[in-house]
C-alpha cells in the first residue's frame, strides 16, 4: 500500500488495483505515472483524496502515451533520468481505440513502459464495447437482441500491433498472476524503449461476476487460451505460460453475465464455437498446450 | 544585430535564446519553417539541454509538451489553423493544469473550404481556453515577444499557456529587417524555468486530479484570477523589456492620435497598414485615431474604456467572424464598452488570405466615418472584380 491504494474507490475485487499495485511495487515506486481517463483515474485521483504515492498525472483520455513521452524527454533534457521510469497506465479503450498517440510512442521508441489494464470494455461509463472487447460479449453498445448477439468483431490484437512497431518488449499478463506482473515489469524496466504490457483485469461489475470469483475467472481466461500469457523481446517470443489441460471456453464464459446470452439463445452455440476457434488458434500460434506423451 | 530575415527565423532565433528543454514539431503551412529552423539549430548542436521531438500530430505535439511542462521543462511548439483546432482539447487541459507552454500560432483560416492563407479564425476559436493571447504587428515584435511570453507564462502568479499570434504568410514569409537579440540580453531578462510544483519522484504530487462539484468552480475562479493578475504583471514585463531592449511595443494596447473622436481598432499585421491609412486621412483633415490591440486574453477592458472614453465612432477591423453573430473583435469591444455611447462598426475583411490593399482599407474607413458603411463582410464581390 506504499505506492497506491490508500482510500481508492474501486469495487471490491477489482482487478485493476491488484495490477497497479504490483506494477508500482516492481519498480519500487521509482516511477512517473501517466494515467488516461477511465476507472483507474476515477477511483484514485479525486482532488484531496489522491491515492498515489508516486508522481502522477492525468491529462486526457486520448493522449496518455504522448504525455508519457513528454515526461520521458523532459527528464532527459533536464538530466534527471535517474529519478525513475515513466509508466503509462491506461485502460483498453484508451489504448486500443481513442489513444491515438500510442503509435507515435512506438515509432519514436521513447523510454516508456506502457501498461494496458485490459478489462475488455469501457467499464467506467458502464460497460460499452471497446476494441479489446472479445467476440460475443454483451455490452450496452453491443447488446444481445433479435438481430445482434453481442460484439461481432474480434478482440483487437494489440500485441501484434506493438510487435509490428518494433517494440523492444511486448508481453501479456493477468491480475491473477502478481508474480508474473512484477517479473515482466522489472524486465521491461531493464530494457530501453517503448515497452508494451497488456494485463488482463477482471471487472466485477462489467463482467457480472462475484468478487470471490475474480481469481477463478481470471485463471480460466488463461487456461482456455483465450488470454495467452506471452512475452516477446526484440520481436522474439521468449516465454509462454503453458497450459496443462486446456479447458473448453464454455467453462470461462458460463461464469460471466456478459456471455450469459450465448447459453440462452440457440444462435449462441455458433458464437461459442467461434470463440473456441479463437482459443484454439491462440494455443496453436503460441504453442500453449503441453503435449501429452 | 540587425539582419534581414523572414518571420520564421525571427521566431526560431528568439526561441533558441530562451533555451527551451523540449520542442515539438509537426508541419503545417505557414508555420512549418519555424520548426524547420529550430530543427537545423538542434541538428547543429545550438540547442543545449533540449530534446526536439517530431510528433505524429499537433494533438500529440501539445500532449508531449504537456507532459514535459508538468515535469519542469520549458517547452515550445508552433502551429495554426487545423493544427491549433486539433490541439484544442489538450490546450484547454494544459491551461487547467496551469502549464506555461509557449506556442506561436501563425494565424491561418480554417476549413472548409480549405485555405492555407491568413485570417484570425483559428486563434479566435481558442479564446475561452485560458490561454494568454497576444497579437503581433511585425516580425520584430514577434521576435521580441518570445522571451516576454516565457517570462509572463512562467510567473508563478500566472502559470498559463501563452500563444503568440502572428499572421501567417503576411509575417511568417515576409523578409523584414529584424534586430536580433543576443544571448546575454535574453539571459539577463529571462531566468530558467523553476516551477514550485512539478513531477518528481522526490515528492509524489498528483497532477490532473478530478474535481467534484464542491471544488471544480474554485479551480476555474483561480484561472480567472490568474488572468486578471496577468494584466498588471504583463505591463511590468512589457516595461522592463522596453528598458533593456530599447524597443517599446506599448502595453496591452497602443493608441495613435488619442484626441480623436473616431477610432479604428485592429490586431495583428493589418495595424501596420492602418498606421499609414490613418496618417493619410489625417492629412485630408479627417481626425481619426488608431488602437492597436496587443493582448486579446486577458482582455484589457479598462484600458480600452479609457482610450475610447471620448470616442463617438469606433471602426473595428475584423478578420474573423463568429458565424451566426458578427466579427469577433467587435463582439469583444461591444462587451468591453457596455454603457458607453460610441457607435461600433465591424468591418469583416481579409478572410482566407484575401488581399487587403491600402486604398480598399482607406475607402472603408473613410466611408465608415461618413456613415456610409454598416457592419458586415467587406470587399466580397466588388473586390473579386479587381483581382487581375
Amino acid at each position: 500500500m506504499r505506492f497506491f491504494g490508500r482510500g481508492h474507490g474501486a469495487c471490491p475485487g477489482c482487478g485493476l488495483t491488484i495490477a497497479v499495485r504490483n506494477v508500482l511495487e516492481a519498480l519500487d515506486g521509482k516511477c512517473f505515472v501517466a494515467n488516461s481517463t477511465g476507472c483507474l483515474e476515477i477511483i484514485s485521483s479525486q482532488y484531496g483524496k489522491n491515492a498515489w504515492g508516486v508522481p502522477y498525472i492525468h491529462s486526457l483520455f486520448d493522449n496518455t502515451a504522448a504525455v508519457a513521452c513528454g515526461i520521458s524527454e523532459a527528464l532527459k533534457a533536464l538530466g534527471r533520468e535517474d529519478e525513475g521510469k515513466v509508466v503509462v497506465l491506461a485502460g483498453d479503450g484508451a489504448t486500443a481505440d481513442i489513444g491515438l498517440t500510442l503509435h507515435g510512442m512506438f515509432d519514436r521508441n521513447h523510454d516508456v513502459i506502457y501498461i494496458c489494464l485490459d478489462n475488455e470494455a469501457y467499464q467506467n461509463t458502464g460497460h460499452q464495447q471497446s476494441g479489446l472487447t472479445p467476440l460475443g460479449e454483451e455490452t450496452t453498445t453491443t447488446p444481445a437482441g433479435k438481430k445482434m448477439l453481442g460484439k461481432t468483431g474480434r478482440k483487437k490484437d494489440m500485441i501484434a500491433i506493438a510487435l509490428a512497431h518494433g517494440s523492444p518488449y511486448v508481453a501479456t499478463s493477468s491480475a491473477v498472476l502478481p508474480a508474473d506482473i512484477r517479473r515482466k515489469v522489472k524486465r521491461a524496466a531493464d530494457l530501453y524503449g517503448a515497452k508494451y504490457i497488456q494485463i488482463h483485469c477482471p471487472c466485477v461489475t462489467g463482467w457480472g461476476i462475484d468478487g470471490k470469483d475474480v481469481v477463478k475467472v481470471g485463471n480460466l481466461a488463461i487456461e482456455t487460451a483465450l488470454y495467452p500469457i506471452v512475452e516477446f523481446e526484440n520481436g522474439q517470443l521468449r516465454t509462454v505460460r503453458k497450459i496443462k489441460d486446456r479447458k473448453p471456453v464454455e467453462e470461462y464464459l458460463k461464469l460471466q453475465r456478459r456471455f450469459r446470452h450465448l447459453f440462452a439463445d440457440p444462435r449462441g452455440k455458433e458464437v461459442i464455437a467461434e470463440i473456441q476457434k479463437i482459443a484454439d488458434y491462440n494455443a496453436e500460434k503460441y504453442g500453449l498446450d503441453i503435449k501429452k506423451e | 544585430m540587425m539582419r534581414v530575415v523572414r518571420g520564421f527565423y525571427s521566431v526560431a532565433h528568439a526561441v533558441k535564446l530562451c533555451k527551451p528543454n523540449v520542442i515539438c514539431a509537426y508541419p503545417i503551412t505557414p508555420q512549418t519553417e519555424i520548426v524547420v529552423n529550430l530543427a537545423e539549430m538542434y541538428a547543429n548542436g545550438e540547442l543545449q539541454n533540449c530534446r526536439y521531438i517530431t510528433a505524429e500530430s499537433e494533438f500529440a505535439a501539445a500532449s508531449i509538451l504537456l507532459g514535459a511542462s508538468a515535469t519542469g521543462a520549458r517547452t515550445f511548439t508552433a502551429t495554426c489553423s487545423q493544427g491549433l483546432i486539433l490541439m484544442s482539447e489538450v490546450l484547454y487541459n494544459a491551461a487547467g493544469l496551469r502549464l506555461p507552454i509557449v506556442i506561436v500560432n501563425t494565424n491561418r483560416a480554417v476549413s472548409a473550404p480549405l485555405s492555407i492563407w491568413n485570417d484570425l479564425q483559428d486563434s479566435m476559436a481558442l479564446r475561452d481556453a485560458g490561454i494568454i493571447q497576444l497579437y503581433v504587428e511585425n516580425n520584430q515584435e514577434a521576435h521580441d515577444v518570445i522571451p516576454q511570453a516565457y517570462k509572463i507564462a512562467e510567473d508563478e502568479r500566472i502559470l498559463l499557456p501563452f500563444m503568440v499570434c502572428m499572421d501567417g504568410f503576411k509575417l511568417t514569409h515576409a523578409y523584414e529587417p529584424v534586430d536580433l537579440l543576443d544571448q546575454e540580453l535574453v539571459d539577463s531578462f529571462l531566468p530558467p524555468y523553476k516551477p514550485k510544483a512539478y513531477m518528481t519522484t522526490k515528492r509524489s504530487l498528483a497532477f490532473g486530479c478530478y474535481a467534484p462539484p464542491h471544488i471544480y468552480m474554485e479551480f476555474r475562479v483561480a484561472m480567472q484570477n490568474a488572468m486578471e493578475r496577468a494584466k498588471t504583471i504583463m505591463e511590468n514585463v512589457f516595461r522592463e523589456w522596453a528598458e533593456i531592449s530599447g524597443r517599446d511595443w506599448g502595453g496591452h494596447l497602443e493608441v495613435v492620435n488619442p484626441d480623436a473622436k473616431a477610432f479604428v481598432v485592429a490586431v495583428g499585421s493589418v495595424v501596420g497598414l492602418l498606421r499609414k491609412v490613418v496618417e493619410d486621412l489625417q492629412k485630408e483633415g479627417l481626425k481619426v485615431g488608431l488602437i492597436k490591440l496587443r493582448t486579446f486574453r486577458p482582455f484589457p477592458t479598462e484600458e480600452l474604456r479609457k482610450a475610447l472614453s471620448e470616442a463617438e465612432k469606433i471602426i473595428v477591423i475584423d478578420r474573423s467572424v463568429s458565424l451566426g453573430y458578427e466579427g469577433n473583435l467587435s463582439i469583444e469591444l461591444k462587451s468591453a464598452l457596455y454603457g458607453m455611447s460610441a457607435e461600433i462598426v465591424s468591418m469583416i475583411i481579409g478572410l482566407g488570405g484575401r488581399d487587403i490593399p491600402k486604398d480598399f482599407l482607406e475607402k472603408l474607413v473613410r466611408d465608415a466615418l461618413a456613415g456610409k458603411e454598416k457592419s458586415g463582410f467587406k470587399g466580397v464581390k466588388e473586390f473579386e472584380e479587381v483581382i487581375p
